[in-house]
């Protein structure tokens, strides 16, 4: 088995009304040397064999349709996390 | 006729609905989200709610659901869909409407009887309306900041699809856009709410008494009207 991972942000354009709800928490609690924060969404995705060219492929398909919707957000990155680890 | 209501998992409003189009005069038509079956619907309502716990994106696992073919195909042969709210954020989510919905701005939900201003006034929803009328729904939810593009915003202006907008700017919704419809006009998305404003006694306060809005039901009797007029 292997583990694709799929990484999905708010666009940059955008206003990202959670991640500044954060800033403001990390602001109250003393650090104020981070100036802003974005919150996004990371997918793990198990394939069952191989994470192959076709595995990848089909990934950066549904990260298009189903698991990003590009007018609020952009897939920022899709790479293969090695097994023993990524699995319990 | 004959007006459908899609219940997804957690569909809040569907009852609602169902209520407003029973007022208006039409028979309403309970449907399940999991079939694919219209069962021989003039028009559909997608109503308001938290499908599937706004998972993924509020709408986005709903509009992948069985029934959602079904729909898809009736909307793009020309059958009068309204989508409020949740239903609003599947039709984004099915492509059937331009733009998208995210966080408001203040990051809060919103629950308040909203002012709007009808603009087109051609739609199979909306031909009950006067040009720029000004009415009064509710408006509650989290998620109702209307996006898109630069380019689809533009087209959207041009070609006269914004429905409704807000006076009063209240989730920073791009050009204060509080509805859309398709280029056909039988396709309609609306954040705030007219199935809660269709009953003297239950609806929005007005100048004249309290509970007396009922601004909403002309959304419904408007697709009734037009729906006879072309049968």
């Amino acid at each position: 088995m292997s583990v694709i991972v799929v990484e999905v942000m708010p666009k940059a354009e955008l206003l990202d009304p959670q991640g500044k709800a954060v800033a403001r928490a990390l602001g109250r609690l003393g650090q104020t040397q981070f100036s802003a924060v974005r919150v996004g969404k990371r997918f793990e995705i198990t394939v069952d064999g191989p994470a192959d060219a076709a595995a990848l492929a089909a990934v950066a398909e549904l990260a298009d349709s189903v698991l990003s919707n590009s007018v609020i957000e952009d897939v920022v990155g899709i790479h293969v996390v090695e097994t023993a680890a990524a699995v319990n | 006729m004959r007006i459908g209501v899609v219940t997804f998992p957690g569909s809040l409003d569907d009852r609602d609905a169902q209520r407003a189009i029973r007022l208006a005069g039409a028979e309403p038509v309970a449907l399940w989200h999991g079939e694919h079956d219209l069962h021989g619907v003039d028009a559909l309502v997608l109503p308001g709610g938290f499908s599937y716990g706004d998972y993924l994106r509020a709408g986005a696992i709903a509009s992948l659901s069985p029934i959602m073919a079904e729909v898809i195909d009736a909307a793009n042969g020309g059958m009068p869909v309204l989508g409020i709210c949740n239903g609003f954020q599947m039709l984004t989510e099915a492509h059937l409407l331009e733009g998208g919905l995210i966080r408001n701005e203040q990051g809060r939900f919103i629950c308040r009887d909203q002012s709007l201003r009808i603009e087109n006034v051609t739609s199979d929803w909306t031909t009950g309306f006067t040009s720029n009328q000004e009415i009064t729904i509710p408006l509650k939810n989290g998620e109702g900041s209307f996006m898109a593009s630069a380019e689809t915003l533009a087209r959207l202006e041009g070609e006269g699809r914004i429905i409704a907008r807000y006076l009063g700017n209240p989730n920073g919704s791009q050009n204060d856009i509080a509805g859309v419809t398709n280029a056909r006009g039988n396709v309609v998305g609306l954040m705030p709410h007219p199935e809660h404003a269709v009953e003297a006694g239950f609806g929005p306060d007005t100048a004249e008494a309290m509970s007396s809005g009922v601004d909403g039901l002309t959304f419904f009797t408007s697709v009734i009207a037009r729906t006879l007029v072309t049968a």
